[in-house]
């Protein structure tokens, strides 16, 4: 499950993200981006290196499926 | 356009239109695709080039320069100024008509350019890469070509699509937001300022460069490790409130410095990368504008020689004539990164004060690296590669 979250309103399409992206889940068009559910791996390295913090990782969310796997 | 050339180009950046140049050059055929609409813009950069650098490519011109400048200006975590008098003159682009005369130029030399053209794939043959897929203006199109030379930038994927491991490591990627701001009185217009520190930059530089007209960038870059707590936009918004409160922003933009060594591989099967979708910025200063260029002038002449002899092979060739020109200078100026990334401010402070004992005409950049590296014998053999055997 993806727990990655962009704001595309916030986003400037510089880049950055697809550049650490080990798992090339990131497309980036003139302004568009997606992240492709089937290959990212919540890894969170796209969202420390965003400098516009339009990247999040959703914490609720991962406890949330966390909880949802013990039960 | 036709749907076959020599040599497809992926990216309109400073390297790419330059690689097409000296492809063209040698009445090799070329097109140049750009995702974006227009080539020079958006411009994700601090545009601080060195006089020198320029002059290798292009009779230096007031219409794309915005500032002239002679010298830097250091300040100390405890705001000790320290004026360092430059060698060589440097300059502050306009970029966005750089770019856009650098284009010109490969257009004059006999390329094609192609805006909004985003390619999204790579066309196989046997093992080998045979042209690019994109999307141009929402239609589907396939260009089939000898060689493809990915020049897309930080964000770069054409390597990865052709095996290469091209992704940066997020503690080298240097994060960076940039604002240019008008009607700045208290700025010199011919010196470039870096603040350094835990307060403004820590594990880089703050910058403050002049555009002309009392106007300046104003920018920072954080690695992936501080971005983890704090983002590269609130750093720079607290500079802005506590120096420059009424600041008149004229623009705003994000972008990544890969502030790390060229890749390993920079060639495959049909295939090679330049500027800083290869990595070849400087890591030390996160300079990668006449780098690129230099990438793309030696991929673009062996690229052309490639196809002239019919012997694909050569563009290995590439690798190590990049290495010998660039790419090991890289290396060192890695590894003096590595010894200056963690001072502490006071270690900073320190250098400062030390600094500002040498008389203004002995002042040297070789000088001041030495001064900041005294404790770290190890390094000075790296400075001294750098700053004092050049080349």
């Amino acid at each position: 499950m993806l727990l990655i979250e962009i704001t595309p309103d916030k986003c400037d399409f510089c880049g950055c993200c697809v550049g650490v992206c080990p798992e090339d889940a990131i497309e980036l068009k003139e302004a568009e981006i997606t992240i492709d559910e089937k290959l990212c791996t919540n890894c969170a390295k796209c969202v420390w290196s965003c400098p516009i913090e339009v990247l999040q990782f959703n914490k609720e969310k991962a406890a949330e499926v966390k909880n949802a796997n013990r039960v | 356009m036709r749907t076959e050339y020599d040599v497809v180009v992926v990216g309109a950046g400073p390297a790419g239109t330059t690689t097409a140049r000296f492809i063209a050059g040698q009445g090799v055929s070329v097109l140049v695709l750009e995702k974006d609409r227009d080539v020079g813009y958006p411009v994700r950069c601090g545009e601080a080039v060195s006089r020198a650098g320029v002059e290798e490519f292009i009779t230096p011109d007031d219409k794309w320069i915005s500032a002239k400048i002679n010298k830097f200006s250091m300040i100390a975590p405890n705001g000790e100024e320290v004026i360092l008098p430059l060698e060589e003159e440097g300059f502050i682009l306009e970029r966005k008509i750089f770019d856009y005369v650098l284009g010109q130029k490969a257009v004059e030399a006999g390329a094609e350019i192609l805006t909004r053209a985003y390619v999204h794939g790579l066309i196989f043959d046997g093992g080998k890469v045979a042209g690019v897929k994109f999307t141009h203006i929402g239609e589907e199109k396939e260009i089939h070509s000898k060689i493809v030379i990915g020049a897309d930038g930080v964000e770069s994927r054409v390597g990865r699509w052709a095996g290469l491991k091209t992704y940066v490591d997020f503690r080298e990627m240097e994060s960076a937001v940039q604002v240019t701001v008008g009607g700045l009185n208290d700025i010199r217009q011919d010196t470039c300022y870096f603040y350094f520190g835990q307060e403004y930059a820590p594990e880089g530089y703050l910058w403050v460069f002049p555009k002309g007209n009392n106007s300046a960038n104003i920018g920072l870059g954080v690695s992936g490790n501080i971005g983890k707590k704090r983002s590269a936009l609130s750093f720079l918004n607290y500079f802005l409130e506590k120096n420059y409160p009424n600041a008149g922003i004229l623009t705003q933009v994000a972008g990544g410095v890969p502030c790390t060594i060229t890749l390993e591989k920079i060639t495959a099967p049909g295939l090679m990368l330049v500027g800083d979708a290869a990595r070849q910025v400087n890591p030390l200063s996160g300079g990668g504008i006449i780098s690129g260029m230099i990438g793309g002038k030696i991929a673009g002449k062996i690229a052309a020689r490639a196809v002239k002899e019919n012997k694909p092979e050569l563009i290995s060739l590439y690798e190590k004539e990049w290495d010998e020109r660039l790419g090991r200078r890289h290396r060192n100026f890695d590894r003096i990164k590595d010894g200056i990334y963690n001072f502490s401010d006071e270690k900073f402070n320190s250098i400062a004060r030390a600094f500002n004992k040498v008389p203004m005409e002995k002042r040297t950049l070789g000088n001041l690296f030495k001064t900041a590296l005294i404790h770290n014998p190890s390094l000075l053999v790296d400075v001294a590669k750098v700053f004092v055997i050049k080349n």
